[in-house]
């Protein structure tokens, strides 16, 4: 890709300067700008585009403890910030350019939705994303191909207008068929660059998804966790509010899936819903990445595995755990799970929660400022 | 001349191998440090809890008498194997996981206990303190594993036995005790 970005800029330079190094330079600087802007900017401003908003420990400490244990899990050094977003859509994404600065945040949506393996499974699928360096890798490539997407518009518009003007800039410095090659050469690149780059993008994205599973299957050593969040995950269909195209492959599923989208083709920045499922549910021998790779290549029917080599290396058996029982020893149910998720929205808001004797729960705005208050059931008056 | 040049390129190569293979041998040996450590964290976690948890149960449980003692004494004992190695600690503290599970399987029985938020809390902790355990033991074990195969694979063995890099001991729970089961009886 990094190539790609090259060759526009050099038949650029080539055909408007006369020399392929001006054009290479133009290329360079507007990707250094770019990525350093991403580089720096890239995590908070994804966190502030969403309206993500910090928690700590005691706001939700079954949230904060399920990072935690997947922190331990992956060997993490630093436990990263976590976040979550008011929006009944279901996602969750990782962010942050490098594990020391790292980030992972989630819908209030999803945090009801899950049980305490499905939102250990989805948080070990976003902690992978931390772990593998996937963040920083998806921003460069993401930058990448934007300044190539950039470079061909303005170079299609220029080329353009000025044939529309009657003049080629360089006609006057002789030509002949040599010139005619590179131009031909040169458009047809135009062309096709941001196509190929962004297939190429796609395609790293995707891979990156398959690795992030076999992560957190191997860290919880429960498939089955992430499988069936996945499921929950996909029987949804609200899209969510503040999801842009540069971000998506951050998120752990594709923010801008359709209902019934056909999703195994090439402009997709995750692998489709149902497959990924498919093949953490067929990982019947363990939990290691061998086994993931072989499930994988059991789904596709194919010999090519997705995992790189180098990292299967280990041969050593990881073996599964059971499930933690469903209701057990004090999980909380799904109302229970609602009536937590939005006590920690209204108190993120700065709201105050006033327990009335006869049992209601009053939620005061922070710009009320009378000192007493009553209630609407009981009429009792309560001190603020 | 064209001798010297070679066997000087490759005495260089076998020079680089070996400081990266002696490098690699310490950044895994302190991978292990570190897994150990995080495990000592929750096992100290795990002891600050329980008096806390027994505390708050005392009043409810005016029957389970003895499992609350049990608790008691295994933490006594896990605290004393604290400065023992890895294999004689996870006995003593599987010992303590065991009696943990007995209790938190007879809260069933007290409907007013699972209504308490100071005990909620507490439970809430206490299960995640366990999953960080067995998450750490996890992660030791495999930092443990790659280690001890890089001090004994060769060539890298050679470079380790040089160097003294010995082996570590994995932190071994006896399965079946954990799994087992915690059996409730009513009289």
């Amino acid at each position: 890709m990094g190539l790609l970005l090259l060759l526009v800029g050099y038949f650029l330079g080539l055909y408007f300067f006369g020399s392929g190094i001006g054009g290479l330079i133009i290329a360079l600087v507007v990707w250094g700008v770019m990525s350093l802007v991403a580089f720096f900017r890239g995590g908070n401003i994804l966190l502030t585009l969403s309206r993500a908003k910090k928690i700590s420990r005691d706001d939700h400490p079954r949230l904060y403890n399920v990072v935690e244990e997947m922190k331990i899990a992956s060997g993490l050094e630093k436990m990263p910030d976590i976040y979550i977003i008011d929006d009944p859509a279901l996602n969750a994404f990782a962010t942050g350019r490098d594990p020391n600065r790292a980030a992972v945040a989630i819908t209030s949506g999803l945090l009801q939705k899950l049980n305490r393996d499905q939102l250990q499974g989805v948080i070990a699928h976003e902690i992978s994303h931390i772990k593998n360096r996937d963040v920083l890798l998806m921003a460069i490539t993401a930058v990448l191909l934007g300044t190539i997407v950039i470079l061909a518009w303005y170079a299609t518009r220029i080329l353009f207008f000025s044939s529309m003007a009657g003049g080629r800039r360089s006609s006057s410095s002789g030509g002949g068929s040599g010139q005619l090659i590179i131009l031909a050469v040169g458009i047809v690149l135009i062309i096709l660059a941001p196509i190929m780059a962004q297939l190429i993008y796609f395609a790293i994205s995707r891979k990156r998804e398959y690795l992030a599973d076999a992560s957190s299957a191997l860290y919880t050593r429960y498939p089955e966790g992430l499988a069936s969040a996945l499921e929950k995950l996909a029987a949804s269909t609200s899209q969510l509010k503040s999801a842009n195209k540069a971000t998506a492959p951050m998120y752990i599923i594709n923010p801008f899936r359709k209902k019934g989208m056909r999703a195994s083709n090439l402009t997709s920045t995750h692998p489709p819903i149902s497959e990924r499922i498919r093949i953490l549910r067929s990982m019947a021998g363990g939990a290691s990445f061998a086994n993931y790779d072989q499930s994988y290549r059991q789904v596709h029917k194919a010999d090519k595995g997705v995992i790189a080599r180098s990292a299967l290396t280990t041969v050593e058996p990881v073996s599964l755990r059971a499930a933690t029982p469903e209701a057990g020893e004090g999980e909380p149910d799904q109302i229970q799970r609602a009536r937590d998720t939005s006590a920690v929205l209204w108190q993120l808001s700065s709201y105050k929660t006033i327990n009335c004797a006869c049992g209601t729960k009053l939620r005061v705005p922070p710009k009320f400022k009378q000192s007493k208050i009553k209630c609407p059931h009981c009429g009792r008056i309560n001190p603020i | 001349m064209a001798w010297y040049i070679i066997v000087g390129v490759i005495v260089i190569l076998i020079i680089v191998v070996l400081i990266a293979t002696y490098n690699k041998l310490v950044r895994l040996r302190n991978q292990v440090k570190n897994a150990w450590a995080q495990i000592d964290v929750q096992l100290k976690r795990r002891h600050d809890l329980i008096p806390n948890l027994i505390e708050t149960v005392k009043g409810y449980m005016k029957h389970e008498r003895e499992t609350l003692e049990a608790i008691t004494k295994a933490r006594n004992l896990a605290q004393q194997a604290a400065s023992s190695g890895p294999g004689a600690r996870a006995k003593a503290e599987t010992e303590l996981s065991s009696a943990l599970g007995r209790l938190l399987a007879v809260v069933e029985n007290y409907p007013d206990l699972k209504a308490n938020q100071n005990f909620l809390a507490l439970q809430e902790e206490l299960t995640s303190t366990e999953n960080k355990l067995s998450f750490s033991r996890q992660y030791y074990n495999d930092s443990v594993l790659s280690y001890n195969n890089r001090t004994q694979m060769f060539p890298s063995n050679i470079v380790a036995s040089m160097t003294g890099f010995k082996a570590s001991e994995f932190f071994e729970v006896s399965v079946a005790e954990e799994r087992e089961a915690p059996k409730v009886s009513f009289p």
